[in-house]
Parts: structure tokens; sequence; C-alpha cells
């Protein structure tokens, strides 16, 4: 039965046995009806030791191309200091679970607080939860809380220049849900405040989900959004890129309800998709409908200042079908990942990551316009992410970037390509990413 | 010896210091200047300022205020806390892997694909079940998913009617906050005094408005459902289907399949079953698997592959839709993998067999003090209903904080919510005699204290680098940021 992850010795099982009261394995089984018992071996390969693994995985992610990432879309490749993964592998962290015991768990419990108090500083609202999924799903959950706040409304509005992975989660939830999701459509790259405006106007709307950057990069001007959406006693949800937030006007500045979105941008790597973090934050008149865990500082009965979950009152453990939301496990590490970030890069640093982004970013899109093959699709401010129209056939183009370890450039509609640069990108990529788009005019 | 250490990292904040470095800024005519000022930010940006080192010492000191599987034994029930193998950590970490982009064209990111596949492949046979999306990502939300696999074969049925889900009463809390967010009424079903669910009171709820059943077999009490195959029929002869909450699967593993117990959906935690860290909370993974004919209806996207042996990326018509932003926590993925090729077909069945040992032993060994309310062969898991002799005043919590004081993490308490001191304990199979010998003896001189020095035990834990804290102020008064503790007269220096 021993093997490296399962310590029992023949002997073991046997005193183990008896203590038990029964005289072989099968009898711990014998509740189980015959039927259902497995009588054959799994059908799964057979184990392979460190040294196979280590090549067989190995080989696995050798066939993935490692690229420069010219490509955001929701998944940003900025830089990510080594002393991330040094702590994030501490096992004191990473073996622990859920702090039900605050006595022990003091250091998941404070970094928690320290998340939340700067992805406080970031979105400007007062209070943020301990992590979601990811996000599109704290997306959702942002879309429920504004039903589940309205009462007897149930339609929410969300802008159509959301990203497309977010409008794809949110349409699911809002379905099952009972969600009459509308989309507010756009015009010149941006939200058609017209249209939002008309649509609030029936007066059944409970909440507006907006985009800053949105899904073109572009820089939106959200100026009497506030105003339209509380007059109709609507909730305004802004879903944000956290790294950008260092120098964007806060969703807290825009006087939203809600800030949501992808932790992703701060310090994660790309790991194919996940994991990353969501985040959530709300008004203090909202605290109270956040989803997800919360941890608040209090003192033990000596005084001394701890941390601890609190407002549990919300949660599924506690209120079953009646909660707030089903979300019990989050991304607490990945909420670590973005902690020791913050820490590490400060004020200057992120205001410094948005300026080399923005400026990389605006570097190339002018190179390529100046081919007289690439234009930008709208006249707007963006920050590091830009779509450009180009009579290069694309296919061919991705195809030839790729073959060099490049992946920039996905058509969101034909012919126009949407880039991302950052801080990440160095000047020697980004050259040779501008040397084969030239090499094929 | 770990000093003391009581700092926020905004308290280590110095004007001017800085932890990172980053290059010099080739195309200065382009500035963040030219960005409209109404779109900029006006707030100072209240960050700390630290350097590289004081991260570094803050966030070890942390650490050690921190109890992790790896300190000690962690006999958290219903969490399935088993040693998380090193070599995982490892293959997650190539470099290969987490520097890929969720949008890279499939050609690029073939190796990643595969590793999905053949996880799906791997989950599908130790599950009994025909295919797995691995997209969820935490148990939570892949009962979500699977209860919306069960509502979109309903709707495509053109059965709107199905919106009651039953939920036995011994349930996880997420199976009825689950059903609830996917839009299904929940309707609760009373257990028998053995903790099983009640055949004679299911019958009467089964009619044409019932989408399914949410079961966890073993059950939250570590029993098996012994009458599963006759609810399976029932259920399925009212036109219902079976979700099977994974949380429990440990103990099965090797003896017993969700699918042939004639369960049609499950989700299976990553995080407790095949071995991946729980990471504080998180990141898990939900997979879910169904039977043959349900396959479509997983959310989007779908790893495929083709007749040439490549794999894609697909958008299935009939998917209930996207529950993701791409294709789940890849990241904990190729830890599992990892693990169930380590373990391979020779070891993986003894998985269940093992700590299912391991709970009958403990049960057993602390039947005297510990009051067993269900007796007989119990699975992963089993629950006391707190300390045999309740004369002392001594209650559950105050046995899991004494516990503390002993290098041990306390079970789970008061749940399941049938008992009113519940104690719930799973050892799982990773833990050796040697380690339970000592938790027995430590539960027995905890049972002891209780009768002889009931205050001790009443006041714990006293060793922990804090004691009991004020949880009461705390949601009266919640204190969530640093802002709010600079604010707050209770927290001035």
């Amino acid at each position: 039965m021993s093997n490296k992850y399962i310590p029992h010795t023949e002997d073991d099982i046997q005193e183990m046995l008896k203590v038990s009261g029964v005289h072989t394995i099968d009898d711990l089984y014998q509740d189980i009806p015959e039927q259902v018992i497995l009588k054959r071996e799994y059908d799964i390969p057979s184990a392979m030791s460190e040294i196979e693994i280590r090549k067989f995985i190995g080989g696995l992610s050798e066939k993935n191309k490692i690229c420069s990432i010219f490509t955001g879309a929701g998944a940003y490749d900025h830089y990510s200091p080594s002393v991330i993964n040094q702590i994030i592998s501490r096992s004191e962290f990473l073996t622990a679970y859920t702090p039900y015991q605050a006595e022990i768990s003091q250091g998941t419990l404070q970094y928690i607080f320290e998340f939340q108090s700067m992805m406080s500083e970031l979105t400007g609202m007062p209070c943020c939860n301990a992590s979601m999924y990811d996000g599109p799903t704290a997306c959702a959950e942002s879309m429920m809380m504004c039903v589940a706040a309205a009462k007897k409304k149930n339609k929410v509005l969300y802008a159509a220049t959301l990203l497309l992975h977010v409008r794809r989660v949110l349409t699911t939830y809002a379905k099952f849900h009972g969600v009459n999701l509308v989309e507010i459509p756009e015009k010149d790259g941006v939200t058609d405040k017209s249209v939002m405006d008309s649509l609030l106007s029936v007066g059944d709307v409970a909440g507006v989900i907006v985009s800053q950057p949105n899904a073109y990069g572009i820089i939106e001007n959200f100026t009497g959004y506030a105003e339209t959406i509380h007059a109709q006693k609507a909730i305004f949800v802004m879903y944000t890129d956290p790294s950008a937030l260092a120098v964007l006007k806060t969703p807290g500045e825009w006087d939203a309800d809600v800030a949501c979105g992808d932790g992703q941008s701060l310090g994660i790597p790309l790991n194919y998709g996940g994991p990353y973090v969501g985040f959530m934050g709300s008004t203090k008149a909202l605290e109270r409908k956040l989803p997800g865990r919360i941890v608040g500082a209090t003192h033990d009965i000596e005084g001394k200042r701890a941390y601890v979950l609190t407002l549990q009152a919300r949660e599924q453990h506690i209120r079953r079908e009646k909660a707030n939301s089903n979300i019990c496990s989050n991304q607490s590490l990945m909420a670590l990942y973005v902690t020791i970030y913050m820490s590490l890069m400060g004020p200057k640093g992120l205001k410094e990551v948005n300026e080399l982004s923005y400026s990389n970013s605006h570097y190339v899109c002018d190179e390529l316009c100046k081919t007289g093959h690439f234009s930008l699709v709208y006249k707007q401010p963006f920050l590091k992410e830009f779509l450009v129209k180009t009579d290069l056939p694309v296919e061919k183009l991705q195809k030839k970037l790729l073959e060099n370890s490049i992946f920039g450039g996905i058509e969101l509609r034909p012919g126009e390509l949407l880039f991302c640069v950052t801080e990440n990108r160095t000047q020697d990529e980004i050259e040779q990413l501008l040397n084969v788009i030239k090499s094929m005019l | 010896m770990i000093r003391q250490y009581d700092k926020l990292i905004f308290e280590l904040s110095k004007k001017g210091r800085q932890g990172y470095s980053l290059p010099q800024n080739a195309h200065k005519e382009y500035s963040l200047d030219s960005i409209p000022s109404y779109a900029c930010r006006k707030a100072p940006l209240g960050l700390p300022e630290v350097g590289e080192f004081d991260v570094v010492r803050h966030y070890t000191n942390l650490s050690n205020k921190n109890f992790g599987l790896d300190t000690g034994f962690y006999p958290l029930g219903s969490c399935t806390m088993k040693y998380n193998p090193k070599i995982n950590e490892e293959m997650y970490a190539l470099k290969g892997f987490t520097s890929m982009h969720p949008l890279q064209p499939a050609e690029s990111v073939q190796g990643a694909l595969e590793l999905y596949y053949n996880l799906n492949v791997l989950l599908s046979e130790l599950a009994g079940l025909s295919e797995f999306t691995i997209n969820p990502f935490a148990g939570a939300h892949g009962e979500l998913t699977g209860l919306m696999v069960m509502r979109q074969y309903h709707m495509k049925r053109g059965d709107e009617k199905r919106i009651k889900v039953i939920v036995p009463d011994s349930a996880h809390g997420t199976n009825p906050a689950s059903a609830a967010v996917c839009g299904l009424q929940v309707v609760e079903v009373k257990s028998t005094s053995e903790g099983t669910i009640d055949v004679e009171n299911l019958k009467p709820l089964l009619d044409d408005t019932v989408a399914g059943i949410m079961m966890t077999n073993p059950n939250t009490l570590g029993i098996f459902e012994k009458e599963i195959l006759e609810i399976a029929k029932l259920v399925h002869e009212c036109g219902g289907l079976l979700y099977y909450d994974g949380a429990n699967l440990n103990p099965m593993l090797g003896k017993c399949r969700p699918g042939d117990m004639g369960f049609d959906i499950m989700h299976i935690n990553l995080h407790k079953t095949f071995s991946t860290p729980h990471g504080g909370g998180g990141p898990g993974s939900g997979p879910v698997g169904v039977r043959k004919g349900l396959e479509n209806y997983l959310p989007n996207p779908h790893v495929r592959k083709n007749a040439e042996g490549k794999f894609y990326i697909d958008f299935d018509k009939d998917s209930l839709g996207s529950i993701s932003g791409f294709v789940g926590n890849f990241g904990v993925m190729v830890r599992a993998y990892t693990y169930i090729l380590s373990l391979g077909k020779e070891n993986i069945k003894n998985v269940g067999p093992m700590a299912t040992l391991n709970a009958n032993y403990i049960k057993e060994s602390l039947k005297d003090c510990f009051e067993l309310p269900i007796s007989g062969v119990c699975k992963h898991e089993f629950v006391y209903d707190g300390l045999k002799d309740k004369s002392t005043g001594v209650t559950t919590l105050d046995v899991a904080k004494r516990l503390l004081d002993y290098g041990f993490h306390a079970p789970t308490i008061y749940f399941p919510l049938l008992f009113h001191q519940a104690i719930m304990i799973e050892p799982t199979e990773t833990e050796s005699k040697d380690t339970l010998d000592d938790f027995i003896a430590i539960m027995r001189k905890i049972a002891k204290e209780a009768i002889e020095d009931p205050d001790t035990v009443k006041n714990a834990p006293h060793h922990t680098p804090v004691r009991r804290l004020d949880e009461t102020t705390a949601a009266r008064k919640p204190i969530l940021t640093y802002k709010d503790m600079l604010d707050d007269d209770n927290f001035k220096a």
C-alpha cells in the first residue's frame, strides 16, 4: 500500500484495522452496494517516477511557444518581480486553507487586510473584498449584486465596449439568474450615452456596467454618468484594469458604486488564463451586499491588534440559499501575489509602469501608422492598448509574427487588429515586431 | 525563536523608498500628460513606499504567523487537507506554461491544450463519466456550473417548468447557495437518524417540477448513502438528474465511481482529492463531469482533439455559455495532472482505502471521550458531537482552540448543522499512524483537562501569535482597510 505519498506500512494497517473493529480494508466498504464497487484497475497510466514526470510534463511545456506578447484583451504581460515567487512558495501561505482559525492564520488574514486596503486605494472605493475568481466572474457577481440591492428591478445595462470574454460570462450568469441584460451600443468606440440615458429613463434599471479602459484600450469619458444613473436609483458599476488606475480617474472619483475587474495586471503571470484574481469594491452603503470573504481588524482578549473574517452573516455557510452569492474558496494566494506586487511597486513604480506602457504603445502605434498600412480605428485616447485597421493580409501577418515568436495583433473585426505594449517589452522586442511587420510591406 | 511582529506594510512606509527597478523610458516624447485631464486620477495613491528587503522580511514574518499543512496535522473535515507534493509546484512553474497568453493561437499552445485534454480523460475514467470541463475555478463554481448544465439540459428539451432542486439538510452550505444563484428553488429533504437521506421523505417531493437532486456521497457525516441506487432510480423516473458534490470524493478513489452510482453530473475539487495546494483559500479548481449525452451542454470554451491529433479550442452552440474568462485555473490543472501521473493506477487505488482507514482509526480510538452519534464504519471523515462529558461546560469551540496550543489545526466545527457540538475530522491518507497517534493522545489529554482544569481549556489558546478575538466588534463596526484603522479610536497607538 505504501508509496511516497501514502505512509502506511503493513504493520500499521493491521493494527489500525484491529482498532477500527474490522478485519480487512474491504470491510470498511461493506455498506456500499456490491453492484457499484469497482472491481477492476483504473484505465490510466502507470505511476511515473519524478525523473519521468520531469521529462514528460517538461516535454508538454516545450510544445508551447514562448512569445514576446503584444496582446492584451484582458490578460496583460506586465513585469512580475522575482520576490513574489519566492514569498508565494512559502508553504505557510501556500498550504494553508481559509483562515477559519484566526489565532493561527494571522499571516493570511493580515495580507488579505492589506490587499483590501491597497485595492481600496487603487479603486477609490471604501471597501473591497478578499478576492473573486477572475475579472469576468467578478463582473457577473456585480451584476447580481445590482439586482439583489434593487430588490424589485431585474434589468441591468452593460456597455458593448466591455471585453468580449467579460460579456460572455455576464450573458451566461444573466440567463440562469434571471437578469434582463441589455446592451448599450457603442458610438466611435465608446459607450453611447444618449442610448443609455433613454434606457435608464424608463425607470426599471437596477444597474449599469461600463468599462475603463474599454475593449479597444480606449479611455472613456464618463462625465455625467453617475448623475443620470443615480437619478434612476440604479447602481453604477465600473469594470476596470486596476494597473491603469494608478494614473486614471478611479471608479470612486467617477462616483461609481461598485468597482470590479481582474487583478492579473498587477504582477500575475499570464498562466494560460489562470489562476488570476478578480476583485470587487463598493461604497460603504453597499458594504453588506458585497459577495465573498471580507477581513476586518479587531483585537484579541489581551488587546493585541489582529484580523478576522467578518460580516459572515452574508455568506453561504450561514445564509445558505439566502446568501448574497455562492462563492466560498476564492483566489487568496493570487491576492497575496497582488499585495506583494503593490508593496514593491508603490505609488511611484505603478505610475512608471503606466508611463512606460504608454510611451511604448504610442511609439509602436505611430511607427505602424507611418508605414501607411495601418491607421487607428478610433481617434480616442488610449493607455497601452490600441485598435488599428490594416490593409495587409491579417492571417499572413499573424503567422509571420508567430514564426518569429511574437504574439500580437488579435483580429477583433475583419482587418482590425488590437495591439498592446507594456513596460515588459524591451526595445529589442519592439524593434523586432516592427521589423517583421515592415518586412511584409 | 521568532520575534513578535505586528506591523502592517503601510507602517513600514517611508517617502522615497522603492522596491522595484524598471528600464529607462526610450520614448519620452510620448507622455501621460497627453491624457485628457477629465480622465486623470487626482487622488494621491496611498500605497506603501518600501524597499525590496522590507517587503521580503515583512511577508516572511507574516508567514511565521500562519499554520499550513506543512506545519502540522490539519484534520479539517470536508476540506481534504492532504500533502501537496513539491514536484507539482515545480511543474506548475515551468515557463512554457506560465508565460502562455490565453488567446494565443492553438498551434502555439499545443502542450497546454494536450494537458487539459489528457486531464479531462483521466478525470472521466476516475469518475466513470463521459467528459469534463476544467473551466470552473472552485468547488462552489463547479456546483453552479453543474446546475447550469442541469438546467440547460431541461431547457433544451423544452421542459421549462423544472425549477426545483432537492438538497439534503446535511449538505454543504454552498449547495443551496449555488442553486439559488442558478435561479433554482431549493427544497430540503430531511435525513434519517443514521444521517442519510430518508427515501420515504424524498418520494413525495418528486414531481415534474424537479430539475434534480444534489448529493454528497459519502455525505458530510462521512456516511455512505446506501440507498443511492434506489434514489437514482426514483429521481430518474421523475425526469430529474443527479448531481454529485465531489467535495467528498477522496474515500471513493479506488473503490467506487460516481458515474457507476447513477450520477449524471458532478464536480471534483482538484484542491482536495487531487492534492493541489489550498493557498489560504484558493486558487482551487472545480472540474465538472457529465455522463454521455450531456457533453455539449458543458461551458465554452471546450478543448477538443481533431482527427489528426491536433488540439483546438471550440465554442459549442448547445453549450450553456461561458462561466470563466478563459479555460479556468490552468496552473492548478498542471499540479493535479502531475499528481495523478505520479500515483498512477497502481497507487491511486489505495488513496480511498487509506483515507478511510485513517478516519475509522481515529473515530474508534476516541469514542470513549468524545460523543459518537453515529456508530458503524465511516468513510474519509466522521463527526463527534462534542465531548462525552458535557457537565464541564467545555464546548467544541474550546476543544478546537486548545488543539491550537498543542500544534494541531482544529477540525471543522459546528458543521454539519445536524449536531449542536459537531467536530468533523478528516485525516486524509497522507498522514501516518504516528501522526494520528499523536493527535489521539492530545485529544485525550484535552478531554482530561476539560474535567480537571476546565478554565485552561475554556480560555485557550494560550500559546498562539494572538489569542481569542473580539469578532462581535469586528462585525458591528467593520474596519476593512488601513484607512479605516487610522480613523478609528480603538486602533490609536
